[in-house]
């Protein structure tokens, strides 16, 4: 494995490596974007149709957790193929990274719904009383008093929920969805390129770290809570 | 008398349904006038909280009418009573102030819902800080202040949007008896100078004691005794009442051994001890004390004390006026046989 300190090694992958590096972020960055777009509205909806939420409505609360606990039971791999047809009809196609952001939205927009459910019940529910005395509308309080209060806890829900995605990006590259992942398999596994396998592994693990800090210093810096 | 700010009748609540229902309020009628202060107290447990609750619809009643500077809240739809809450605000024990804004920002929140001009509110929010006197704290964060001063926050946020009524729950519990202090003066300040009608929920009497004109006594989710404060205290007529009137431990048969009682309050003098020894060397007179519950609080005295007066007449008079020219301490008789 000592080749990867050759230009040899990097004359013959660089290129390749920087690719689907791209791709990886593409689709991790993407598939973050769209996949909040869903679970953060969820998210509140569960929130306020909670029992004890301000907007109690205990039919759809239940609708919408069953549906939630359906897309989070399906392991990824498995979602990704039967869903197939349907990422075709959303972008034309089932393979590569478009192809993957259709799965990757669908499995991680129910996750996200719970990152943000967990977080915003952390809001102190005196807070969101004495809003509510104060004449505030359900908009308001989402808007003025559940998300700003809530805001350091989604940063860091927002940490997990991007690094689950990159995970998921890797398995996605099992069935032809390009990126790191199906580097690391095609060369990696299939052809026996260790040295392939162990850049990989390195990239992610760095990526890893650098995602987790960034966010968890953006949710200190942020947080008034902290003097 | 005016008509009442504020009046209930035969407010009831229950929570849940069938052989789980709990009866929280039971036809409760209370009225309150423009510019009292008006105390609501019983023990923990005793509806306080939900009553209050059901007066801006935070809690809606299960039956019985509200109403409030002319407006019957229970016939109200969603948005009508969203402004009618701004009409009736209110400050909470934990003073639930938003974490993540400035006190500047938290004072103009209320405005903010209601789409007064950013300018507008923000000017707004600094005379209402300089009345809580807190003009320093504009940019400061919740998490910066103490316990009072977060309450002063929460006072000067209420007051926002000019309400005619400012509902009080639990609002100095949470703070020691000196700040307590030092809110009860600055609420009974507002209620002076802006005129806002204010209702205190409490379990502490010595609140009642400090600030109130009237008092409804909230026990078993029933009022057991409404009126004059001076008056409850004076002549208390139920059990609940005198539970709350008189110190702990005080049972019937010592009360009636003795011919005249007084009920002696120390408001944060300096030590309650002396008074019983001064009384006895300068004016030679023996008092009996019937039941105490004070706290000696930095060298200041709380709480209050149970007498019973000497026989004789002049000897009780003397007395009487001796403990009520001590300054922090006030001193009514009891008419325990009433």
């Amino acid at each position: 494995m000592a080749d990867i300190f050759t230009a040899a090694f990097w004359n013959q992958y660089g290129a390749l490596l920087w690719k689907e590096f791209i791709h990886t972020m593409v689709m991790t960055g993407v598939s973050t974007f769209f996949a909040y777009l869903i679970g953060l509205p969820l998210g509140v909806l569960l929130v306020l149709t909670a029992d004890h939420g301000i907007r109690p409505h205990r039919i759809l609360n239940q609708v919408v957790g069953w549906i939630i606990n359906v897309g989070r039971s399906l392991p990824f791999i498995i979602l990704m193929i039967s869903i197939m047809d349907f990422t075709k009809l959303v972008v034309g196609t089932k393979i590569g990274v478009k192809g993957a952001i259709v799965p990757l939205v669908v499995s991680a927009a129910p996750f996200i719904a719970r990152m943000v459910e967990t977080s915003l019940a952390e809001v102190d529910a005196g807070v969101i009383e004495a809003a509510q005395s104060m004449g505030a509308s359900t908009f308001q309080i989402v808007r003025k008093v559940y998300l700003p209060e809530a805001k350091p806890s989604l940063i860091l829900g927002g940490s997990i929920s991007v690094i689950t995605i990159l995970a998921y990006t890797a398995i996605a590259g099992a069935v032809g969805a390009g990126g790191l992942g199906d580097l690391a398999i095609r060369y990696g596994y299939n052809r026996r390129v260790a040295s392939m396998l162990l850049v990989t592994i390195v990239i992610l693990v760095l990526l890893v770290q650098i995602i987790q800090s960034v966010f968890s210093r953006l949710s200190t810096s942020i947080d008034k809570r902290l003097k | 008398m005016s008509d009442p700010i504020i009046q209930v009748r035969h407010l009831t609540k229950v929570f849940g349904e069938g052989e789980s229902a709990v009866h929280a309020l039971d036809d409760i009628s209370l009225d309150v006038h423009p510019g009292e202060i008006y105390g609501i107290i019983g023990l923990s447990g005793a509806g306080k909280s939900t009553l209050v609750r059901c007066l801006n619809l935070l809690e809606r009643p299960t039956s019985g009418s509200v109403l409030v500077d002319g407006k019957e809240m229970t016939k109200l739809s969603d948005k009508e009573l969203r402004l009618a809450r701004r009409n009736v605000t209110m400050i909470f024990q934990s003073f639930n102030l938003l974490m993540q804004r400035t006190c500047l920002k938290n004072i103009c929140f209320p405005m903010e819902l209601s789409g007064v001009p950013k300018a507008k509110a923000e000017q707004r929010a600094r005379e209402l800080l300089e009345i809580v006197g807190l003009s320093d704290k504009a940019e400061a964060y919740p998490a910066q202040l103490s316990g009072g001063q977060k309450q002063r926050i929460a006072i000067a946020r209420a007051l926002a949007t000019d309400p005619k009524v400012l509902l009080c729950d639990e609002a100095t519990s949470a703070l020691d008896p000196t700040t307590t202090a030092s809110i009860l003066s600055l609420l009974k300040d507002l209620n002076q100078k802006l005129g806002v009608t204010v209702v205190v929920i409490t379990h502490q009497m010595s609140v009642i004691e400090e600030i109130c004109t009237k008092v409804a006594i909230l026990d078993g989710g029933s009022i057991a005794e409404e009126g004059e404060v001076t008056d409850i205290f004076s002549n208390p007529k139920t059990d609940a009442a005198r539970r709350l009137v008189y110190p702990g431990g005080v049972s019937e048969n010592l009360l009636s051994s003795s011919s005249r009682t007084i009920r002696v309050a120390f408001n944060g003098g300096t030590a309650y001890q002396p008074l019983i020894a001064s009384l006895a060397i300068d004016c030679g007179v023996k008092v009996n004390i019937l039941g105490a519950d004070t706290r000696n609080i930095d060298g200041k005295a709380f709480g209050s004390m149970l007498l019973g007066l000497p026989e004789d007449e002049n000897e009780a008079a003397k007395a009487l006026s001796y403990i009520r020219s001590q300054p922090y301490v006030t001193a009514e008789e009891v008419d325990h046989h009433g």
